[in-house]
């Protein structure tokens, strides 16, 4: 058994630890919002939070992740998440949408540490996560308009 | 019952040609049973509050939801979106109260009106065959709303208004909801045809304007429901071990270790290979990778790409098969006082979808059900049925949201749901099962875009005009084996392989257009834009090499030699007025700077896209900006045909900078998005779309946006560098 919070939830699994974290959360507690797309940290499709830093859940093993806090597209319910998901709905990001769970949680990270991202910053922070439908210069838009958003006297 | 008014003369002549076609959407009712809901998590909802029905598209309820059944597949492209907007639009619906719902597999209802009886999405037409009968489909629900709205009022028809969701009539000040009326409208009889009225496209509140995406909300939080995420009681989880080369089959195997893998439950040999069924993905992964295949290779495909493309280019000396001809190129070129030539060369390509292939089956005796992002219905539901030996309408297809496609769900042979199917039947149905593709399945198990090599040659006359065009291309063919290769017997030609480059825009008095269809055990299949994929880059990397050899702007010799073509003028003017063509690019220190340009129809739409590139001195590059101009006919939501340029854009330049599947001794040399690189964030050029108003009907917007890319970045490139680039993809060593 590995206990591990989830989603600010504590959780017992019953798996072999080096079962990566993507099929614990997808297989065995059926939070599906995080995809398996190359399953060798390529494209981070499988981007979620471990203790609040972005990890690439398809090669990190739940052993890993034993007492630590793991947060998932489903439990995205911070100020600064909030910011991303509206301004991802507001400049129509998404298209087929399945990398998107990891498209966000990698932009909650980066302005989690960065409060006014450059466009070099965001393509650093951000180019490890693949997007086949190209919504990349939408995503860049999103994240200034998040920020934009978040920026301190700005009350909405 | 009546069949739908078809404005379109070529629509017309297709549907002329696909007898017994009938259009069920006057038959209000018959249809009332069947709300079978798939695709989203909502899907098992009580549908009790539905109460009227009127036809196969809309359903209302109490509650005044108005449902909106999609025919086609949401994957990516807006489908969903553009369907709802649509009924929405000759509803007069409010956009809040509209929710949409995967229609189920039956081709009486849902067929792809520009593809006879059979239901699906492909060839960018969801929109173009749509148009009039999603339309009409919302225009027949309002009829009734109002019918039962005036009897009920006791008020004139004529006097009632409908607006945003909402029915009055003015002089007695009665309002009402859908869902207030929703259960007196059911009782109206239906429409005649005659009796509905479509709106002009001047008092359009939708069509045109910016109705938020659908699919928005669930795909940003998670929600949506993929077919990767379907769960049923007892599932198990497979994946399968495949031959490493195509053409061989399993000899013998050993499944010890395996077996001894803890969550592993089965081990069966299917036609394709062996499947390993377990209770997650991760054992059965395991469970695969202990797996111990022996393979037959006696049949297998053990050749190189280097093999195959000095076998193409043996072909390309000999004529080919005629796809199309003007005048008389032969003896034009022999004349000619200047010739050109130039050679091109295409890999195959892997789609690559952010989702692996997938597909979740349930089988008993009599009934087989699929969860897929399901993009070809009844193809799949004949292939599933002659496999299993039942009715076609046995095979019950729930169609759930797909991360992504370009082309790859919608396989001829239905290879992978007939994979899933099989390993169904192997259990004899005693779990569903979901079969899982890793990555590496899915770049390897084939279904590319052929591999294509071309040879151009032009010929100019004394003054410099372009007098004779020919073009030979040599690629396996994408129809050939399947159930759409009818089309090609009578011509030898898959028009799917010269589409592009046997309808050239440009008024060329001799044109000759051949074609080699080879023969290769790799499997092929259309990849987003399909034969422009290849012939857009050819002809206009080759038209720009005609223009700089007679010494003209490759703008201008465009606009002489597309006089009699007003669409693809109309583009052309527009991107080289958007993208200052006649103003010199501004100068960056340390790199060489250049602008190209490319224009192409396909999909009945046309655009034309203009390139800015910085070359180092090493040549690396970036594509800085792309001004692209599209004509699609009505932009039915303008936010999504942009979405759509620019994602065709992202997806054609990932081929153009990195995309290549390469064979060594039979073996894909590619696995993983390591070794097959697509675009990334900091390669995405800045992008701006421009969007020709047009009142005329809507053409494809999907693959469209994809062709000019390349082309117009080689064409930039030449220009900054004076190298011309006739591969794809790009070797950057060609530039230093």
């Amino acid at each position: 058994m590995i206990a591990l919070t989830v989603n600010g939830k504590k959780v017992q699994v019953d798996v072999a630890p080096d079962t990566p974290i993507l099929w614990v959360l997808r297989d065995h507690l059926a939070l599906t919002g995080t995809k398996y797309s190359c399953g060798i940290a390529q494209c981070g499709a499988c981007t979620v939070h471990l203790d609040g830093e972005p990890i690439r859940a398809c090669v990190t093993p739940i052993s890993v992740a034993q007492g630590k806090k793991i947060s998932t597209i489903e439990g995205l319910n911070s100020k600064v998440g909030r910011a991303v998901q509206t301004a991802w709905e507001k400049l129509e990001v998404v298209q087929c949408g399945y990398c998107q769970s990891g498209q966000i949680m990698s932009a909650v990270a980066l302005l989690s540490s960065n409060k006014k991202p450059s466009d070099a910053d965001i393509d650093s922070a951000m180019h490890g996560n693949l997007c086949r439908c190209a919504t990349y210069q939408r995503i860049r838009a999103a994240i200034h308009e998040a920020a934009k958003q978040l920026s301190p006297g700005r009350h909405a | 019952m009546s069949d739908i008014k078809i404005v379109n003369e070529s629509r017309r002549r297709f549907l002329q040609g696909s007898a017994g076609l009938t259009l069920a959407i006057y038959l209000p009712g018959s249809f009332a049973a069947t709300a079978t809901a798939a695709g989203t998590s909502t899907a098992a909802a009580p549908a009790a509050a539905t109460v009227f029905e009127p036809n196969a598209f809309v359903r209302i309820g109490e509650d005044n939801t108005v449902t909106i059944i999609a025919k086609h597949l949401e994957m990516g492209q807006g489908t969903y979106t553009g369907l709802a907007t649509l009924v929405a639009e000759e509803l007069d619906a409010a956009w809040s109260q509209v929710k949409v719902e995967g229609a189920p597999a039956d081709a009486k209802r849902y067929n792809n009106l520009l593809w006879g009886q059979s239901q699906g999405t492909g060839g960018s037409t969801a929109m173009a065959n749509s148009y009039e009968q999603m339309r009409r489909a919302g225009a027949t629900a309002r009829f009734m709303l109002i019918a039962a709205a005036a009897a009920e009022w006791n008020v004139s028809a004529k006097e009632i208004v409908i607006k945003n969701g909402s029915v009055s009539h003015a002089a007695s000040k009665h309002n009402a909801s859908f869902g207030e009326l929703a259960t007196k409208a059911a009782a109206q009889p239906a429409p005649e045809p005659e009796d509905i009225k479509l709106k002009d496209t001047k008092d359009f509140v939708y069509i045109g304007k910016q109705s938020p995406r659908q699919d928005s909300k669930p795909k940003i939080n998670g929600s949506a429901q993929y077919t990767s995420d379907v769960t049923l009681p007892g599932m198990l989880t497979a994946v399968v071990a495949r031959a490493p080369r195509f053409g061989a089959s399993v000899k013998s195997f050993d499944a010890t270790k395996t077996k001894a893998v803890q969550g592993v439950v089965e081990v069966v040999a299917i036609p394709n290979g062996v499947a390993v069924l377990a209770k997650d993905f991760w054992a059965a992964k395991k469970g695969r990778d202990a797996l111990q295949v022996t393979w037959d290779e006696s049949k297998a495909f053990k050749l190189s790409s280097s093999d195959q493309l000095s076998h193409y280019k043996n072909l390309a000396r000999s004529p080919g098969t005629v796809a199309h001809k003007i005048g008389d190129t032969e003896k034009t070129m022999g004349r000619a006082a200047k010739r050109l030539e130039a050679a091109f060369e295409f890999p195959y390509l892997a789609h690559a979808s952010m989702e692996p292939l997938n597909c979740v089956v349930k089988l008993d005796s009599a009934q087989c059900e699929i969860w897929n992002g399901e993009q070809s219905q009844t193809t799949d539901q004949i292939n599933v049925a002659k496999y299993l030996g039942i009715k076609p309408e046995d095979v019950k297809i729930n169609m759930l949201y797909a991360g992504g496609s370009f082309g790859r769900r919608a396989n001829p042979r239905s290879d992978y749901v007939l994979e899933a199917v099989q390993i169904a039947k192997a259990i004899n149905g005693r779990a569903p099962i979901k079969m899982l593709w890793t990555r590496e399945d899915d770049m390897q198990a084939g279904q590319y875009r052929p591999m294509f090599y071309h040879t151009l040659r032009a010929g100019l006359d004394a003054q410099g005009n372009l007098v004779a065009w020919q073009h030979r291309l040599v690629g396996q063919s994408i129809l050939a084996d399947t159930a759409y290769e009818e089309g090609m017997k009578k011509s030898g030609i898959d028009f799917t392989s010269v589409e592009g480059a046997a309808n050239l825009p440009y008024t060329i008095p001799n044109q000759l257009v051949d074609l080699h269809t080879p023969k290769y055990p790799v499997p092929v299949q259309w990849w987003r834009s399909v034969g422009s994929s290849h012939t857009a880059f050819s002809t206009e990397v080759f038209f720009d090499e005609v223009a700089h050899a007679t010494g003209k702007d490759p703008v201008a010799l465009r606009r002489e030699m597309l006089k009699r073509q007003p669409r693809h003028l109309a583009v052309l003017e527009l991107a080289a007025q958007k993208s200052d063509w006649s103003k010199p690019l501004a100068a960056k220190p340390g790199v060489r700077r250049g602008r190209g340009i490319a224009l192409h129809k396909s999909f009945n739409s046309v655009v034309a896209e203009v390139a800015e590139v910085s070359v180092a001195p090493d040549g690396s590059f970036k594509v800085d900006r792309v001004v692209c101009v599209v004509d699609c006919g009505i932009a039915i939501n303008p936010s999504i045909v942009k979405a759509q340029m620019e994602g065709g854009i992202g997806f054609g330049l990932a081929a153009a900078l990195h995309g290549a599947i390469t064979f060594k001794d039979g073996q894909v040399e590619q696995s993983n998005f390591h070794d097959y690189p697509v675009l990334r964030m900091n390669e995405m050029p800045h992008v701006e779309v421009h969007i020709v108003p047009s009142s005329t009907n809507p053409s494809g917007v999907g693959e469209p946006g994809l062709p000019p890319i390349a082309p117009a970045v080689a064409n930039a490139l030449f220009a900054a560098t004076g190298k011309r680039l006739r591969q794809l993809p790009f070797q950057t060593k060609d530039l230093v």
